[in-house]
């Protein structure tokens, strides 16, 4: 390298991420007069959250009067198998609808009710309709409106300042490889232009992180490119912490087949509006895996199950709208069990269930992306699907009320996927993308008075550049190691096979083993090619976020001697109350995860006495219980 | 899950030929590949296995492989499409696919081109007006009248449209004054919004988004992945009201393709037995309007799709003058304006056997 130029900017908050939650986030700190920067790695618009269908989880009470935040406080944490983090839950609880509402003086068009408000869906977990959609692009309109949002808010400055960046601007096919500190504060970001292979450097006192999950690790996931939990990585290595690492969402309904569409989700919109699981020899077996904590909720026979869709008031809902990580466990034994199809998945009916043109009308854009990309009519046929890795419950852990992320680092935020703690084991379809809203405004107010406050601004240290530089040329630099490919095939295989959904002591162990191999690989991976728009180089980069993620998530499902939520042990398939009151915390020592156990914060009386007893008393400690009791004693 | 193995339908996959056009902004060629296709794939998938085998630097956009996201525009035997939405089925067996960059925008590395072009315009377009007496929670509308809006809501941003407008496409020059239908339907979305305030989006799209250019060829409209009625239901109803009051571009500019015009359209001498054709000068040949309402044959074809079983070409080099230099100024040239770096004698969309890129500039002498 005869010489490195590095483009530099300052700015006050800088956004890595593009999705909801960080254009959310870059909304506010720009509101809050703070000249941001938003950084994606794709292109403006493109981001993960593009991709989410289903919709956005809100108690507006539209199409039910009865919900209210209460209702949503107490499925999320029941979805979440109550290790959620109360004050997030309650927090997204309380503030979604006014986050939904909000989009709609940015010009998003949901779904309308016959009295002209915002339409809601039933979905898995959720008691009430409280899903606003938009046909099955829910995702596509959350991130077009605060992409145009912030169109608008760039027409503002170029009226006052002749200039659209003048306050906020967008780095698209930009990615941060690093987070520069001065001592234990954040002083910028480092990265390079995926175009022209060139470094550029943020100076910013507040970063705030919105880069999304990790699914990347996996074989078969709904994850993009994209999703190599760079976030996860840079909070780590700034000295931030991660919790709940155990915990993967498989979505329970993926594609098996055909090959090239494996992966690719049918949104869980397909059975709340009706469509049936069968196995190979025809049988809607769901009801056979009904847990006991949901018997008073779900139905037990198929007549009861069908009469829901009409008159949800007085029968229970059909076994199908379960949550998630039921649903993907039940797939499971069944292919397990010899009764799966030949691709290893299970059949989803929905053909024989409403009429074609109700399902084109209803499900537009699944029916054609079966029909375009598998040639398969899903108002004629069943279509095969089985679980797929799909989001990461477990992230950057913060404190919830300002998306502040723990650890020794200060100037750190995180919101959306790449935060933990709010959806605890497990993720209620259509949390997500209300989460990226509610808590990416607060992340991106929290940042922007972060940086307010502040009396000197942190530098970044020449050193630390340099090393950044080196760290990101060295795979150009070497022709001796192994393609970056092979090193994520690799990578996938160990993950998929020993750290997926159904995991075993002996298993992680050996994945452990094996995931330290990869660590010596990765170090010496080179990369063919120039810098210029080379994706085998950007895999190289990603590749070592990829494998650190990886390690937490192993560590800690190895030592969670339980199955909740998104994490089940075969060798302990029972839920422990003792285990819900402890989160797994990773940070990084030196170079290698450390694993801590770190107690749950306890729920404020007025939240836990939303539940009864009854349902409590499966999820709490004896003591916790006695507790409990002696609350509602005094209440009296 | 691990379904890999279980496969027991996927056969074992054959070996396909690829091209693909490899290079940058200073030139590059069509390289061939031969490449693994299992049953059930599709041209990305194809692509990503190249990056794993013999390509590792070969440049793509892509991100969901679902046909939402609109990053793997491309295009393909010279039909611009989502690769993660073609599938390799939909040509014969040992026939030669061929991997080009969207043409109207310029070459980053491979397959990416620079479509920064379209998010200037969308940055130029003036946003939602939320009316000023609404509170947040207290909008409401019918679904019927959200419905003409949320159907231009369901664009991806591919910029497919963008690609194949003529307007543009065989007129760099236009893209200063012409939005192009991406944005058309942006605005036409705005103006039927129920709530929107704003009230001029129509006289806006005619002064500002050069909404007259727009001749109706369709073209937009017959790509898009979304099948959005670009033109019926977005461009047409947005000129309706204003054509008449204002003026239309579309006058003047119908004037001078109809004085071009005069010579009879050549029809292009078919590439595959001379090999590569080198477009001599550009005179004659109507003006295009890349497979619109006015060739009623490329029209049906372009309906039908575009016929994969044919022999392939070979490339098509740039219109060069008797230098080898593209005539690039008014001065020197026989139109008003800059020539297609394609050829302005090459019509589009192109004849199926004239369906290879050339990048424009090439400077490199080809095979
Ligand atoms: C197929 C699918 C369907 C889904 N359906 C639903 C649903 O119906 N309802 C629901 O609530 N949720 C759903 N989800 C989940 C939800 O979409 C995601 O959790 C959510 O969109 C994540 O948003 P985010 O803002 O955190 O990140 P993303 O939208 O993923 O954005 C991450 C951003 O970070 C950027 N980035 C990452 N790393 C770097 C780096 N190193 N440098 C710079 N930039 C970087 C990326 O480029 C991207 O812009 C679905 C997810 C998938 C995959
Ligand atoms: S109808 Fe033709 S001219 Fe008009 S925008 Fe579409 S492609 Fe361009
Ligand atoms: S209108 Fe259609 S073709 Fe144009 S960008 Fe949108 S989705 Fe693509
Ligand atoms: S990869 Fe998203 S549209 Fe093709």
């Amino acid at each position: 390298m005869t010489e490195t130029r590095i483009e530099r900017h300052h700015y006050d908050v800088v956004v890595i991420g593009a999705g909801g939650a960080g254009l959310r986030a870059a909304i506010e700190a720009r509101l809050a007069g703070k000249k941001t920067a938003i950084i994606s790695k794709s292109l403006f618009g493109k981001a993960h959250t593009v991709m989410a269908e289903g919709g956005a989880a809100a108690a507006m009470g539209n199409v039910n009067s009865r919900d209210n935040w209460q209702v949503h406080f107490r499925d999320t944490m029941r979805g979440g198998k109550f290790l959620n983090n109360f004050r997030m839950a309650e927090l997204h609880a309380k503030e979604s609808p006014q986050r939904i509402w909000e989009l709609e003086t940015y010009g998003a068009l949901f779904d309308r009710t016959k009295d002209g408000k915002i339409s809601q869906r039933n979905f898995g977990g959720h008691e009430y309709p409280r899903l606003a959609h938009v046909g099955d692009r829910t995702g596509l309109e959350l991130i077009r409106t605060l992409q145009q949002k912030i169109v608008s808010l760039q027409q503002e400055d170029k009226r006052d300042h002749g200039d659209y960046e003048a306050r906020i601007k967008v780095f698209s096919e930009t990615t941060i490889t690093e987070l520069l500190l001065d001592g234990d504060r954040v002083a910028g970001a480092f990265g390079y232009f995926r175009e022209s292979g060139d470094f550029v450097l943020f100076e910013a006192p507040a970063v705030v992180l919105a880069t999304g999950g990790v699914g990347r690790s996996y074989k078969v996931t709904s994850n993009s490119w994209e999703y190599t939990g760079d976030g996860h990585a840079l909070a780590l290595r700034a000295g931030a912490t991660l919790i709940n690492m155990e915990f993967l969402q498989f979505h329970p309904t993926g594609m098996v087949w055909p090959p090239s569409v494996k992966g690719i989700l049918v949104t869980e919109s397909v059975r709340g509006d009706g469509g049936v699981l069968k196995n190979s020899e025809g049988t809607r077996f769901m009801f056979d895996y009904v847990p006991d904590v949901f018997r008073k909720q779900y139905a037990d026979n198929e007549d009861e199950a069908d009469r829901w869709y009409k008159d949800p008031d007085n029968n229970r809902r059909p076994p199908e709208l379960l949550p998630r990580d039921e649903v993907a466990r039940a797939i499971n034994s069944e292919v397990k069990a010899g009764r799966g199809t030949p691709a290893g998945g299970v059949f989803l009916d929905i053909a024989s269930r409403l009429p074609a043109e109700e399902i084109r009308r209803r499900l537009p854009s699944m029916y054609h992306q079966f029909k375009e990309l598998a040639d398969v009519d899903i108002t004629k046929e069943p279509m095969e699907v089985g679980p797929t890795c799909h989001y990461v419950m477990g992230g950057v852990e913060v404190d919830p009320d300002s998306g502040a992320a723990y650890g020794t680092v200060r100037g750190l935020f995180a919101a959306g996927e790449v935060s933990g703690g709010m959806h605890g084991s497990n993720r209620l379809g259509g949390n997500s993308l209300s989460d990226l809203l509610v808590f990416g405004k607060r992340a991106g107010g929290h940042a922007a008075s972060y940086a307010d406050q502040l009396t000197s601004r942190p530098a970044v240290s020449v050193a630390a550049v340099e090393a950044a530089v080196e760290t990101a040329l060295a795979p150009l630099q070497r022709d001796t190691g192994e393609s970056p490919y092979v090193l994520q095939q690799d990578l996938q295989a160990v993950m998929g096979d020993l750290v997926g959904i159904i995991r075993r002591e002996g298993e992680l162990v050996d994945a452990l083993r094996r995931l330290a191999e990869l660590r010596e690989r990765v170090a010496k991976v080179s990369a063919a090619g120039g810098r210029r728009y080379n994706p085998g180089w950007h895999l190289a980069l990603d590749l070592r976020n990829m494998l650190v993620v990886s390690e937490c998530t192993a560590k800690a499902a190895l030592e969670r001697q339980e199955s909740r939520g998104g994490h089940t042990r075969e060798d302990h398939p029972a839920m422990d109350p003792k285990w819900r009151r402890v989160n797994l915390v990773c940070a990084l020592d030196g170079d290698t995860v450390r694993l801590t156990r770190k107690p749950l914060p306890k729920m404020r009386s007025e939240l836990i006495s939303l539940f009864d007893r009854g349902e409590l008393a499966k999820y709490l400690t004896d003591e916790e219980l006695a507790e409990f009791d002696a609350l509602t004693e005094e209440e009296r | 899950m691990g379904t890999d193995n279980t496969q027991a339908a996927g056969k074992p996959g054959a070996k396909r030929p690829f091209r693909i056009w490899r290079g940058d902004e200073n030139g590059g060629e069509l390289r061939d590949y031969t490449v693994e296709v299992n049953e059930g794939e599709v041209v990305l998938d194809v692509i990503h296995r190249l990056q794993a085998t013999d390509a590792p630097d070969l440049a793509c956009r892509w991100n969901c492989k679902a046909g939402k996201c609109g990053s793997c525009s491309m295009e393909i035997n010279g039909k611009p499409r989502l690769s993660c939405m073609t599938r390799m089925s939909t040509f014969e067996e040992g026939e030669t696919v061929t991997v080009t960059p969207l043409r109207t925008f310029p070459v980053i590395r491979d397959l990416v081109t620079d479509v920064s072009f379209n998010y200037e315009k969308a940055r130029e377009t003036p946003a939602f007006a939320p009316p000023a007496d609404v509170a947040p929670g207290d909008y409401r509308m019918q679904q019927v009248d959200v419905e003409r809006s949320q159907e231009f809501r369901k664009c991806i941003e591919c910029f497919l449209c963008q690609n194949v407008c003529h307007v543009i496409r065989d007129h760099e020059e236009n893209k200063q004054a012409f939005s192009g239908p991406r944005f058309f339907i942006r605005a036409a979305e705005l103006d039927m919004h129920p709530l929107d305030a704003k009230t001029d989006r129509k006289e806006y799209a005619q002064s500002e988004m050069g909404l007259g250019f727009c001749n109706i060829t369709k073209c937009c409209t017959e790509v898009c992945p979304e099948h959005i009625k670009i033109t019926d239901n977005g461009i047409i109803p947005m000129k309706e009201r204003v054509v008449d009051r204002r003026y239309d571009p579309l006058v003047w500019l119908g004037s001078k393709i109809f004085r071009r015009g005069q010579v009879p359209q050549t029809s292009v001498t078919s590439g595959h037995s001379s090999g590569a054709v080198t477009a001599s000068g550009a005179h004659g040949g109507a003006h295009s309007h890349a497979g619109g309402s006015h060739d009623t044959a490329a029209e049906r074809q372009a309906q039908q799709g575009v016929n994969w079983h044919r022999e392939v070409p070979h490339p098509t080099a740039p219109a060069v003058d008797v230098n080898g230099k593209l005539p690039l100024t008014e001065l020197t040239f026989d139109r008003a304006a800059a020539p297609s770096p394609f050829g302005d004698d090459v019509t589009f969309p192109l004849p199926p056997e004239h369906l290879n890129f050339a990048h424009p500039q090439q400077d490199e002498p080809k095979h």
